[in-house]
């Protein structure tokens, strides 16, 4: 049966194809791409994907394919929903994870407010994801069947609801299965190149576009590096200069390579120590978004994921109040870092996602006033 | 679709759709040639002149082809003020005025003119008092005849008079006002008048600036002595045939469509405000074209209202949408003091000659659903 599709359009050649492929079904296509970001008339990127250029190329996709495109006005809630906790997370010394808040607020947010507009049965996105049916008919997000692209963390924050809707037509497909079916279908974009970094940030110097474009003042002053035991190793140029783990850009000579291994905004302080004193034994999150029916109501085992590119590492799972999760590692964990997504698989399922509020009590001292206390 | 957008464009004329095809097939010379294959064209070329002189109760000579409203606001507003001011002077426009002529001016300005903006009041006609104002240089006001968006008639024949006797010239771009209400160059007294073709059933592409009595012009597209040495290149044959008796025909039913269309309006009208109670009509209570409605529905943005009126067969416009989709204010709302809250969710619906009562039925129908779900689909920041 013919479905009403909305089809959420970046200008890539992701979701060019995603949408693409169900028009080609013979379903009802209508392609939106969300304006998120005033362009200006600043040179931007090519490889960035929410230009002005970007939405000609989402409208010559849904020219090619014969069917309506629109654009969404959608920087308001961009502001609000993502910009500013994005602004509010570094002044905070967290490091966050933007792309979880835009694919909640935004793709599957406002985008699934807007369905009603076309009468819309279903969303359909260029993720790399699978949604499927459980056992007992319940909706399940799933790791895309390429390991490789595979976005499932990124969707960990969507609203559980909005997961009965969606689509993500790629889910099976390989990057380069995708390609061609974008070459086949004629599309302009095949060869785009990907892009890489924050779409809103073509040129990946987050820092740079927080203060010269936004004028973020707060975690902008110098202040001290300090090793685990209070001692000034340093001076460094602003909190928001720096991420749980980094190495490189330190300014301060040691016999031995020194890691950022906390970020203490109240003292203005940055605190670094060897590679050994990153590592701890597990996290608490801020509330769970659990995308399944009946969340878990005692320790459960999981695969936890930290960050984009982190391999699953198995843990254990407890409740703790206000839906928060507190996951305990088998193995010690490097570089947990307050502000990115911590996704909680059960095989290829996303069973929950929630951003990490800050590390379990570790073996070094710095880390130790991070952590808050925790029910038991 | 039920299309609502008949100021964006309106449908080509049968009658007028057939000429150009004839031309197309059958009317194979330039104009400018001298054999008879030439002068059949020429014959064609004069024949149209005539009938869009007729339209706005001009003389022929007087009649310019262009390609349509843009290039006719640019070559009187720029050609006027070239021919006018040896040094740079200065240019007045209205507020509410096309992006062509502001466009225009932008041109102007860049060669060292002054611009001056001329405000208009809440019904979005312009202020009076604020033409007193302006300074002595002043060489030439545009002042157009009706707003595309919001459909408000302006005070031409005031204005021109009054630039008369300051020595100004005026132009009066009537792209949307021509074929809706009768458009009287002798009564209006511009120096400059623009119609564009496919505002009236002709095609696009075709237009026409009306220079009378001899006002100043320098040309922009200089080479050939085209169109009196007033515009060069070869004539749009096809085109200004298309224009000419789509100026024909508009011209015969003026005296029965505007009619026609206010009770179409009055219709829409009620239709709208049974479907939403609080919504806020723009320029109703000016002199105003018999086609156009501008209304904001609180809390329905346009962009919102646009894509739910599409998906359920009803084209229409929302006020002002730039290229990359943003919904910014209608400079023309925000000059008329229209807050920023209300602006972005006005929706402008203009019938025309295919328009019909069945169909704005159908909408009064359409109208409550797309407003629920446009509403439903606001912005959730808080």
């Amino acid at each position: 049966m013919a479905l009403k599709v909305l089809a959420a359009m970046s200008g890539g050649v992701d979701s060019a194809v995603a949408a693409a492929l169900l028009a080609e079904q013979g379903h009802e296509v209508t392609g939106v791409t969300l304006k998120l970001w005033c362009y200006g008339t600043s040179p931007v990127s090519a490889r960035a994907c929410c230009t002005l250029d970007a939405i000609d190329d989402a409208r010559a996709v849904a020219r090619r394919m014969g069917f309506p495109h629109f654009v969404v006005d959608a920087e308001e809630v961009f502001r609000a929903r993502v910009l500013q906790p994005f602004l509010d997370a570094y002044a905070a010394g967290r490091t966050p994870y933007p792309c979880a808040l835009c694919n909640q607020h935004l793709k599957f947010g406002d985008l699934v407010s807007r369905m009603e507009l076309i009468g819309a049965d279903a969303l359909v996105t260029g993720h790399y994801a699978r949604v499927d049916r459980a056992d007992g008919g319940a909706v399940a997000l799933r790791r895309a069947v390429d390991d490789a692209k595979d976005q499932s963390y990124a969707l960990a924050l969507v609203p559980y609801a909005a997961l009965e809707r969606a689509r993500f037509p790629l889910g099976a497909l390989t990057k380069e299965e995708v390609r061609g079916h974008a070459e086949r279908l004629g599309l302009a974009v095949w060869d785009k190149p990907e892009s890489q970094d924050l779409c809103f940030v073509p040129d990946g110097d987050y820092a740079g576009f927080m203060v010269e474009k936004l004028g973020e003042r707060r975690g902008t002053d110098p202040g001290p590096i300090e090793d685990a035991e209070g001692r000034r190793l340093g001076t460094h140029r602003g909190i928001i200069h720096y991420t749980i783990g980094q190495r490189r850009g330190l300014g301060v000579a040691a016999p031995e390579p020194l890691y950022v291994l906390a970020i203490e905004p109240q003292r203005h302080a940055v605190v670094v120590g060897p590679k050994q004193a990153l590592e701890s034994p597990g996290l608490v999150t801020e509330p769970m978004n659990w995308l399944m029916p009946a969340p878990p109501t005692h320790a459960t085992r999981v695969m936890a994921k930290i960050r984009y590119h982190h391999t699953p590492a198995e843990a254990e799972i407890h409740l703790r109040d206000g839906g928060r999760v507190e996951v305990r590692f088998s193995v010690p964990q490097s570089a947990i870092t307050p502000g990115q997504t911590c996704v909680l698989y059960d095989g290829d399922r996303v069973i929950g996602g929630a951003a990490i509020a800050h590390a379990l009590n570790a073996n070094a001292g710095a880390a130790r006033r991070e952590v808050a206390p925790i029910a038991p | 679709m039920i299309y609502l957008d008949h100021n964006a464009s309106t449908p080509v004329r049968p009658e007028v759709a057939e000429a150009i095809q004839a031309c197309l097939t059958g009317l194979h010379g330039n104009a400018s040639s001298l054999h008879r294959e030439g002068q059949r064209a020429r014959a064609a070329v004069e024949g149209a002149r005539e009938q869009v002189a007729a339209l706005v109760g001009a003389r022929a000579s007087e009649v310019v082809f262009v390609s349509g409203g843009t290039e006719g606001d640019h070559l009187a507003l720029v050609g006027g003020a070239w021919a006018l001011s040896r040094s740079p002077g200065r240019v007045a426009i209205s507020a509410i005025e096309h992006h062509a002529i502001h466009g225009a001016g932008d041109v102007l300005r860049d060669h060292g003119f002054r611009i001056e903006h001329v405000p208009v009041d809440a019904r979005g006609v312009v202020d009076r008092a604020a033409l007193e104002r302006l300074p002595d240089d002043t060489a030439i006001v545009a002042l157009m005849l009706a707003n595309n968006e919001t459909g408000a008639v302006q005070p031409v024949a005031e204005t021109a008079d009054w630039a008369h006797r300051r020595g100004a010239r005026l132009l009066c771009d009537a792209v949307q006002a021509a074929g809706k209400i009768p458009v009287d160059a002798a009564t209006l007294d511009p120096d400059y008048l623009v119609i564009s073709g496919h505002k009236i059933g002709g095609p696009k592409g075709a237009g026409a600036l009306v220079v009378r009595r001899g006002a100043p012009l320098a040309p922009l597209f200089r080479g050939s002595g085209h169109e009196s040495g007033r515009r060069g290149g070869t004539e749009n044959v096809p085109g200004i045939v298309g224009l000419g008796l789509a100026a024909e025909l508009a011209a015969r039913d003026l005296a029965s469509e505007p009619a026609r269309l206010e009770k179409l309006r009055a219709q829409l009208e009620s239709a709208i405000l049974d479907a939403d109670p609080s919504a806020v009509f723009h320029s109703r209570q000016a002199p105003r074209l018999p086609n156009t409605v501008n209304a904001s529905f609180p809390g329905a943005r346009s962009d919102a209202m646009l894509m739910a009126l599409d998906a359920r067969g009803v084209a229409v416009s929302a006020g002002a949408a730039c290229a990359s989709g943003a919904v910014e204010p209608s400079p023309v709302l925000s000059a008329m003091g229209v807050s920023r809250e209300i602006a972005v969710c006005a929706i402008r619906f203009s019938l025309g000659r295919t328009t019909t009562e069945v169909e704005i039925e159908k909408l009064a129908a359409i109208l409550p659903e797309a407003l629920r779900a446009a509403r439903a689909a606001a912005p959730m920041v808080a």
